[in-house]
């Protein structure tokens, strides 16, 4: 059996590389890419706007397709010498010097207690800095890295979500003292990964990106060193995560070779001029495999529910969220600039007609559909969020199948609202584990009675996460389901969806009978100490999915200008 | 064995290799193997593009450096893992890593 399967796979792999159709038209599609980058140098070298309204320049270079549009004109400017990049790139440098100051102040005699001021510091420097001084849009480092509001909106997630990790982390009884320093200083390094994911515009910037994420993401979910869960979650998610990529690699290797240079916009002019399906269309499923094991789609979602039970239950909270958000972002960037045709938001086909929406769609139903149904057999809470936090995926890639601009919006909006819900969900369990000590749902028996006022809030975050009316979760479904039903495409995931809201009632509402309803097994009745950290954590969470049911139309806006560099 | 197709029909055995490994093996350093395998197909592909795409510009031949960086990179923390593994369970069958089921 296993010789069959051996077998099949090289003759498979062996007429697929030797398909000639596949062949021939490299040198041609690779001669068409050569003249794009000659275009594009000549286009970054030379003064352009006068040389392009003449109009004659560009038939010296025969290369009129290829008109840059408003995005990419602000890409390919001038500001590409590394000394002057990294002006732009103060964000990332302050997170890089707090990063490296955990390693000193590890090694100084009685200086470990500030390592925590110095991470958190770092971050609200970073925010700060990125909000009151927005840099302008270009491009870094040799066209490696943009900077567009796009990657604003997904940075101030991940700056947020992880700030919010850092300080629940601080009280949490999983993380020991003594790794309280290598905890930090890799959360730092995954909180730069993320960054660049979501602003790499170049196939190995994407790459690099991805494995500066995965790499400090394997020894994060094993940090309990002698925890045989925590040491089986690591294992399994360095197999899986290494295997994705590996798989991910091989189709960007494709990609270059069909398309002959790795920039994303390049790869996409000469994709749209060479028209070959077949190499494009298993390239792409080799990269949706990359990116889908990052957001966790099914069906490369097995590691999910396992890491997020064996792992820490602060790194799940930071797994279940930052990553997340960066592999929709980098889906989003990706995606919509190479297999789309006007290389921009504001187009509505596939390129070269291969159909990777209904793909995207089948698999966002399958998300769902396996995370809200597995969810409900689950004991363990923090198992539970993880196959909630599948089937939320799955919701988002609803907005991902219908190719509009609005669609995508609704999508960000989506990701911002899910990551006060489900932080809010997440503190809570910590708080719990903290007290109790246990992951089950029968720890959760009776709390309410002990901690009225965390209980109350965790409900709100519940019924946000299910999506029922007077919470933001309910915005958030509303708008990707009604763009859905405006583009008149696929209705039956519509449909779906509806279904799959329903039966993840059930689960939520289970976490709120036991806290409410049940009795506990010791007859404590006392009420728990809150410290008055831990209440404003979740009060701040849990309080915004109330907040963003009131008023949500700012952050809309300013999700749409985000957007409004695509969409001209 | 000057042109494209043997290289790339080289690269696609090599990854097939990888991802039978992957699938068949559960020793969990076989597994490990087998990716590399996959990495390695994926730079005998960008290094036979570069050289035959007729491209002037060496961004295949930057790629697969930057990806056996990584793939070391990996490696140790993948080696790391599995060392710790058995040290707490006693054998790197990762069919015995199963507390986490459900």
């Amino acid at each position: 059996m296993k010789k069959i399967l051996l077998i099949s796979l090289i003759s498979l792999a062996t007429v697929w590389s030797q398909n000639s159709s596949a062949i021939s038209t490299l040198e041609d599609s690779s001669k068409n890419s050569s003249d794009a980058i000659e275009c594009m140098e000549w286009f970054v070298n030379s003064n352009t706007i006068e040389c392009w309204e003449n109009g004659e320049a560009c038939n010296i270079y025969k290369c009129p397709e290829y008109d840059l549009k408003q995005h990419e004109e602000l890409l390919f400017d001038d500001s590409n010498d590394n000394l002057v990049s990294l002006l732009s790139f103060i964000p990332e440098l302050i997170i890089i010097i707090g990063l490296l100051s955990i390693i000193l102040l590890e090694i100084i005699p009685n200086a470990r207690k500030w390592i925590f001021h110095t991470v958190t510091g770092s971050i609200v420097l970073a925010f700060l800095y990125m909000v009151l001084n927005p840099s302008e849009n270009g491009t870094l480092f040799m066209n490696l890295i943009a900077i567009d509001p796009f990657s604003t909106f997904f940075k101030i997630i991940f700056l947020v979500s992880t700030l919010v990790v850092v300080l629940i982390s601080d009280s949490s009884i999983e993380i020991k003292d003594d790794i309280k320093a290598e905890y930090y200083f890799l959360i730092l390094v995954v909180l730069l990964g993320l960054f660049l994911m979501s602003s790499s515009i170049n196939l190995l910037m994407i790459y690099l990106a991805v494995e500066l994420v995965s790499i400090p993401s394997y020894i994060l979910a094993g940090i309990s060193k002698n925890n045989k869960s925590s040491n089986e979650a690591s294992l399994k998610y360095v197999i899986f995560g290494s295997f994705a990529s590996g798989l991910m690699l091989f189709g960007l290797s494709w990609l270059y070779g069909l398309t002959g240079s790795t920039n994303i916009y390049m790869v996409h002019h000469a994709l749209a001029s060479s028209g070959n399906e077949l190499m494009l269309f298993m390239s792409l499923l080799f990269i949706m495999v990359g990116f889908g094991y990052k957001i966790s789609m099914a069906p490369f979602h097995y590691w999910t529910p396992d890491v997020y039970e064996g792992a820490a239950t602060p790194v799940t909270a930071f797994f279940s969220v930052a990553p997340k958000a960066a592999g929709i972002s980098i889906l989003i960037r990706f995606f919509y600039t190479v297999f789309t045709n006007d290389s921009g938001f504001s187009s509505s086909s596939e390129l070269l007609d291969v159909n990777w929406t209904f793909i995207i769609a089948v698999l966002s139903a399958l998300t769902m559909t396996i995370g809200n149904i597995l969810a409900l057999y689950q004991q363990n809470v923090k198992r539970m969020l993880a196959y909630s936090s599948i089937s939320h995926v799955g919701f988002m890639l609803i907005g991902f199948c219908v190719l509009s601009y609005e669609a995508l919006a609704s999508m960000m909006f989506y990701i911002f609202i899910y990551l006060f819900m489900n932080l809010g969900a997440f503190a809570v369990a910590v708080f719990v584990k903290n007290k109790t000590g246990g992951d089950n749902v029968d720890d959760w028996n009776g709390i309410a009675s002990k901690v009225p006022l965390i209980s109350a809030f965790m409900v709100i975050a519940l019924v946000s996460l299910s999506g029922l009316p007077p919470t933001s979760g309910f915005i958030a479904k509303f708008y990707v389901l009604a763009e859905l039903f405006r583009m008149e495409s696929y209705r039956w995931l519509a449909v779906v969806a509806i279904i799959n809201s329903v039966i993840s009632l059930y689960y939520y509402f289970r976490i709120v009978k036991a806290m409410y309803f049940l009795e506990s097994d010791n007859k404590n009745t006392d009420k728990i100490e809150v410290d008055i950290f831990d209440k404003w954590i979740v009060v701040g969470l849990c309080a915004q999915p109330i907040i963003f049911y009131i008023y949500w139309s700012p952050l809309l806006d300013f999700i749409r200008s985000s957007l409004s560099i695509w969409s001209s | 064995m000057n042109d494209i197709q043997s290289y790339l029909a080289v690269a696609s055995i090599l990854f097939s290799l990888g991802v039978f490994t992957v699938i068949t093996r559960r020793n969990a350093i076989a597994i490990l193997m087998g990716i590399e395998l996959i990495l390695n197909a994926a730079n005998i592909n960008f290094i036979a593009f570069n050289r035959f795409g007729g491209m002037e510009r060496l961004d295949g031949h930057i790629f697969a450096i930057f990806v056996i960086v990584l793939a070391a990179a990996e490696a140790a923390v993948a080696l790391a893992i599995i060392i710790n593994l058995f040290k707490n369970i006693g054998t790197v069958d990762v069919d015995q890593a199963k507390e986490l089921r459900g």
